[in-house]
């Protein structure tokens, strides 16, 4: 924990508290009075009388009863007066003007709604008092700040979403501020950011200063890091508390391209460490596909760390002139490709015959020029689906025909014959060097080194696109790279040998890093340097709660701005997500390689509030409560007293009330689970999903039973009683139909959940989501159930969804509908859309969809309300208004007829349009 | 004032208390094995005792001819002497009767009148004759003793009668003939007054008494506790105390030196003294009965 709360109590009648004066008073009453005589019918009374009592004081009342009855009428006057616990923002109202600063970062993401829920008490507070408030995100670009009244602010709170980055330079917000005093709230994520001193200092000779802390459970992910045959995960913590176990999942595309948990690891922080590392040994297959790594359950964007090319290891495959094989190994002309190459890619080698079959990611040709038709075909259509075909010139590339060169497809540039010699003892000039890259090339940024010497290359015929084909030349224009784009892949030709023949170029550093450039190696040791000169382009981003969103309209972003980023952690122009150039894909994440979490250090002056301090917690219902608990007790000890209760009774009674209290014993809980098996497959169930929330799932329960009632009555199905599904614990094989009602606050789910789900949708189960706020399902408006509904849905194997299309079965299986209300009218429900590919039925006005049932059914109407009906068969909620409601209602649940129809047949109603034709065809 | 309506409810509630008492004491009366209890001697009766000799001055008709036919002398046949004998019952209907302290436990009115009527039952089955010392809610009245089955049928109405309105009623000695069997039912936690004088009355009618004090067992073991105001179940007595766990024993000693008085007034008059409590099934009290009954005659 950071700080503890500073933890109040408070009264809302607190006046009320005076009467516990008046305790000691009824304690003197209490004793004076002896408890109440009881009257008993006896016939022996006749023997009784004249029995005087031998001591008249004895029986007082008892000091353990008095005591009890004090509590319970102390308790019962601390209930009354109304004790709310920490009312931190109700015990000091303030005045003036109020700046509320917000930490909107990925580390306040995790517990962002009870953020939001703070931030709107707080503005409805200083309403309430008349403060100007002005309020800022600190994780946005500064801005002065401006006072306005707390209600255009809270009007404004929805839109404060937490950024995916960190507070940078704090200190770039002491202009912002406004002049004269004012009080400070600030809503902090606890981490420390540079030049936050100087803020807080700033802040503290304005007025006092407030900071409010959230959650200290944070962790975040570093960038994973491929190194000695394993990936290693960092995590990181600001705040060294006990041990903790974290679960680390990777997550990637399996190759039907649904996402799956391809490998778990588990980060042990140990106790008042910050940091923990975990391994994930994944064979080269799937850890090419790993594209994220998330710490399972959290929701934030520091959970998440993205995977981009540094993990990958390519198939390169060496394919030189199988004559070769006698000659020396340093003349190899694959030598040096081999020791460049090794550390990190998976090679190949063998004849082009031999290394397509394995699907190379890069296939390098040295100095090979005869190819056989089959062989140019074949490496053809391979680089056509998008291989790199890397080609270098040699002795016999010099030599070949090149009328035969001209024609080759595998060549980018049509070569001269002959080769070109310079700074030999025979030729002109000295050896030549090499030009700047130009722009346009993918090695633009890389530094030349001095002593680059080529000697001899093969030469290009000008035409028109060797300029634009040119990606490396010498200092006297000569082309010495070129390549050419081919289908999606592209064919690049060194102009020089693999080997040390040539030229020096293979033993220097810059053949690894332009290997590297062109992503054919992965070994980003000095990150700037590769990424120098190049812009990236953003492909997709993370948002604050670590949810990937597309990059819209980001500008591109420079190389040397994101080696930055990805050293310092990214920032509002680099937000953490994929950027991409043609060959090369970069992850940044929310933590940069050089930043440590640090927990914030606040200076003296500044007060700290815990977070939970914001919610006060009334405490008049558990006063009232203990008072009647001891009136209770009371009632039964006086009962003891006087004789009425049979000896052994107290106990038995609280023996009962301690087991009805107690929790059910969890023995048999397998039993449970087959009862449970058994009940589910006794007929057809429809489930729900259970939120949480008691209300909402009493409602889906309901609105299933008048749904069940109403298909008992119209239809051939007879649906048993429904079913709560617990998502996490129950199997959902059993249940053909699911109803996820969403709420605002729906928790995100586990990965082995998500797995479950996908195969109970890819099993032909179907989920009928419903945010029940009447809400478009998503498009375009964001309601907080909608938004909710996408950071579930994001896990899931969802297909592409259109809006319910006018011939859609769900429209005529069983009744004919245009529409489909609940409680609500109107919201578009949306299904799997259709194949781009179907076509108008010949005399039918439907198109032929046979196939794809849609797993699910999204939408808003908040069906089950419309459905619900109470154990008499009554409608729970009232629908619209009057007779139009009733009509309303009717529709809701024929629309549950033709869902459940649905369900269970599929698109049978679609395959009827076949009838005429099938009875042709029998002849009738 | 007594209207036909209320009349027939009571007759109605007492159609409905009959049959259940009469039931009950024939069931009750059914566990005594009962043998013709003859007297053992000759005597006034129906079975054959012996046949002796003839003395002088036996009335020739008295002379069985056929046994002295058969030998030279002649004898006189004798039968058992079966004398039937008057017990007289008295059940304590007064309020105080009319309690029972748990609700498992029937009222001791109840078990003194089954108690009462079981034996009537038996000894009516033994050829005696039963009266009762009080015929239904007249107290003056008397129903006479007298045997055969139709006594029951008049008994059992008297006894399911109304409650006298009194807490402690008197012991009733009316109709007790010279020379017979009293039975007294009660509680005998009234004033020992009345209870003197009817005993002195039937000392005095050279009656044996049988006293059965019914108590319920609350009124045996006084298990009360605390501050307590104990009232009568007429209501005319009360007593209040503060530490009812303390009068206990006090309690005990007084109930024990009643029993005591009982037990001496019984001997008085050769008869004795029982105490039966409602929480002990009630055959156990009818045997002691049946056998105080016989055994008086030894």
């Amino acid at each position: 924990m950071t700080g503890l709360l500073p933890v109040g109590l408070g009264f809302d009648a607190p006046l009320l508290l005076l009467t516990l004066l008046a305790l000691p008073i009824l304690w003197w009453l209490l004793r004076a009075i002896p408890p109440a005589p009881v009257l008993r019918r006896f016939p022996g009374v006749a023997l009784l009388i004249g029995l005087d009592d031998r001591d008249t004081t004895s029986d007082r009342t008892p000091w353990w009863l008095l005591v009890l009855r004090i509590l319970a009428v102390g308790a019962a006057i601390i209930g009354f007066a109304g004790p709310v616990l920490a009312p931190a923002q109700a015990d000091r109202p303030g005045s003036g003007p109020l700046v509320i600063l917000v930490d909107g970062t990925w580390a306040a993401a995790a517990d962002w709604t009870a953020r939001s829920a703070y931030l709107s008490d707080l503005l409805a507070q200083a309403q309430r008092l008349g403060r100007p408030v002005a309020l800022a995100n600190l994780a946005d670009t500064p801005e002065p700040l401006i006072f306005q009244s707390a209600d255009t602010w809270a009007g404004r709170l929805a839109a404060l979403q937490p950024r995916a980055w960190a507070r940078a330079r704090d200190a770039d917000w002491l202009p912002a501020l406004p002049e004269g005093r004012f009080e400070t709230r600030w809503l902090s994520d606890g981490l420390d950011a540079p030049g936050t001193s100087d803020l807080t200092a700033a802040l503290l000779a304005r007025g006092p200063v407030t900071v409010t802390l959230g959650r200290a459970n944070l962790v975040a992910l570093r960038t994973p890091v491929f190194a000695d045959g394993a990936i290693t995960v960092g995590a990181e913590r600001p705040f060294a508390g006990p041990a903790a176990d974290v679960q680390v999942v990777a997550l990637g595309p399996d190759p039907s391209g649904v996402e799956r948990d391809l490998g778990r690891a588990v980060l042990a922080f140990g106790k008042g460490a910050t940091r923990a590392e975990a391994r994930i040994d994944l064979p080269p297959e799937l850890r090419n596909r790993i594209q994220r790594f998330e710490l399972d359950g959290a929701a934030h964007a520091g959970a998440v760390a993205l995977t981009d090319d540094s993990l990958k290891r390519r198939k390169v495959a060496l394919v030189s002139d199988a004559a070769d094989k006698e000659g020396l190994q340093l003349l190899s002309p694959l030598h040096y490709l081999r020791k460049a190459l090794e550390p990190d890619a998976v090679l190949i080698e063998g004849g082009v015959g031999d290394v397509l079959p394995a699907r190379p990611d890069v296939i390098v040709l040295a100095d090979v020029a005869q190819l056989t038709e089959t062989e140019t075909k074949g490496l053809a259509d391979w680089v056509g689906r998008g291989g790199l075909l890397l080609r270098f010139a040699g002795p016999r590339l010099a030599a070949a025909d090149p009328v035969r060169l001209a024609d080759d497809p595998l060549m980018p540039v049509r070569l001269r014959g002959g080769g070109k010699s310079v700074g030999g003892a025979m030729s002109w000039g000295a050896p030549k060097t090499l030009a700047a890259f130009p722009e346009s090339s993918p090695f633009h940024g890389l530094v030349l080194p001095e002593d680059l010497q080529v000697k001899t290359q093969v030469l290009a015929e000008p035409d028109a696109a060797l300029t634009a084909n040119t990606v490396a030349a010498l200092d006297d224009g000569t082309p010495l790279v070129t390549r050419k784009a081919l289908g999606q892949g592209q064919v690049v030709l060194f102009h020089v040998t693999a080997n040390a023949d040539w030229s020096n170029l293979p033993l220097s550093g810059l053949f690894v890093q332009m290997l590297e450039r062109l992503s054919i190696s992965t070994r980003s040791q000095d990150q700037a340097a590769i990424l120098a000169g190049q812009t990236f382009v953003p492909r997709r981003v993370l948002d604050g709660f670590g949810q990937m969103q597309g990059a819209g309209n980001l500008a591109g972003v420079a190389g040397a701005a994101l080696a930055a980023t990805l050293q310092a952690g990214p920032v509002a122009a680099v937000p953490p997500g994929i950027y991409a150039t043609a060959e090369r894909t970069v992850a940044v994440n929310a933590l940069g390689a050089g930043q440590v979490l640090s927990p914030m250090a606040w200076p003296a002056g500044v007060t700290i509030e815990g977070f939970a301090a914001a919610k006060p917690q009334d405490l008049k219902g558990a006063f009232l409560v203990a008072a009647l608990l001891l009136a209770l007790l009371d009632i039964l000890a006086a009962l003891r007293l006087s004789g009425r209760l049979a000896r052994g009774a107290p106990a038995a009674l609280a023996l009962g009330l301690a087991l009805s209290l107690g929790p059910a014993p969890q023995a048999r809980a397998q039993d449970a689970a087959d009862q449970r098996a058994i009940q589910a497959t006794e007929g057809v169930v429809l489930a729900y999903v259970e939120t949480g929330d008691p209300a909402v799932d009493e409602i889906s329960k309901a609105g299933l039973t008048g749904l069940g009632d109403q298909l008992l009555a119209r239809t051939a199905v007879e649906p048993q009683a429904p079913m709560g599904v617990d998502l996490a614990r129950d199997e959902l094989a059993f249940f053909p139909f699911l109803y996820w009602p969403v709420t605002e606050d729906a928790a995100p789910l586990a990965a082995a959940t998500y797995e479950k789900l996908n195969r109970y949708l890819r099993n032909g189960g179907m989920i009928l989501f419903d945010t029940g706020d009447g809400d478009g399902s998503g498009m375009g408006g964001a309601s907080p159930r909608t938004q909710a509904l996408q950071r579930i849905a994001a896990g899931l194997d969802i297909p592409p969804l259109e809006p319910v299309p006018e011939d859609h079965v769900l429209t005529r299986s069983f009744y004919l509908l245009q529409d489909f209300p609940g409680r609500f009218v109107g919201a578009p429900v949306w299904v799997e859309a259709a194949p781009p590919d179907a076509a108008l039925e010949k005399g039918m006005p439907f198109r032929n969809l046979n196939d794809g049932v849609t797993p699910v059914v999204i939408g808003g109407n908040d069906w089950a309300s419309a459905w619900a009906v109470d154990d008499y068969g009554v409608p729970l909620l009232p629908v619209g208004r009057g007779g139009a409601g009733e009509r309303q209602r009717e529709y809701a649940y024929r629309f549950g007829v033709n869902l459940i129809m649905y369900v269970l047949t599929g698109n049978y109603k679609s395959d009827q349009v076949h009838v005429p034709a099938l009875l042709e065809r029998l002849g009738q | 004032m007594r209207s036909v309506s209320s009349l027939r409810a009571r007759a109605e509630g007492l159609g409905a208390v009959l049959p259940p008492l009469l039931a009950d004491a024939e069931h009750l009366a059914a566990t005594v094995i009962l043998g013709e209890h003859g007297r053992r001697r000759a005597g006034m009766g129906d079975d054959f005792w012996q046949y002796r000799p003839a003395h002088a001055g036996d009335a020739a008709h008295s002379i069985d001819w056929r046994r002295s036919a058969r030998s030279d002398a002649h004898f006189v046949r004798e039968l058992e002497w079966q004398a039937a004998q008057s017990v007289t019952l008295w059940v304590d209907q007064g309020q105080s009767m009319h309690f029972a302290s748990a609700k498992g436990l029937p009222e001791k009115v109840d078990r003194a009148r089954l108690l009462g009527l079981a034996l009537a039952l038996v000894l009516l089955r033994g050829g005696e004759r039963v009266g009762l010392a009080h015929a239904g809610d007249d107290p003056g009245a008397a129903i006479a003793p007298r045997s055969g089955r139709s006594q029951a049928q008049v008994l059992a109405q008297a006894l399911a009668g109304r409650a006298a309105p009194d807490d402690y009623a008197p012991p009733l000695t009316a109709g007790v003939e010279a020379r017979s069997l009293v039975v007294l039912l009660s509680d005998f936690l009234g004033d020992i007054g009345p209870i003197l004088r009817a005993m002195a009355d039937i000392a005095n009618r050279g009656a044996r008494a049988l006293l059965v004090q019914v108590l319920d067992p609350a009124e045996r073991d006084f298990p009360y506790q605390g501050r307590v105001i104990f009232r009568s179940i007429g209501g005319g007595l009360a007593h209040e105390t503060r530490q009812a766990g303390d009068l206990r024993a006090r309690y005990r000693q007084r109930l024990g030196e009643r029993q005591d008085e009982l037990t001496r007034l019984a001997g008085h008059s050769g008869g004795r003294f029982h105490l039966l409590t409602t929480g002990a099934p009630a055959t156990e009290g009818l045997q002691w009965l049946y056998r105080a009954v016989q055994g008086g005659r030894g």
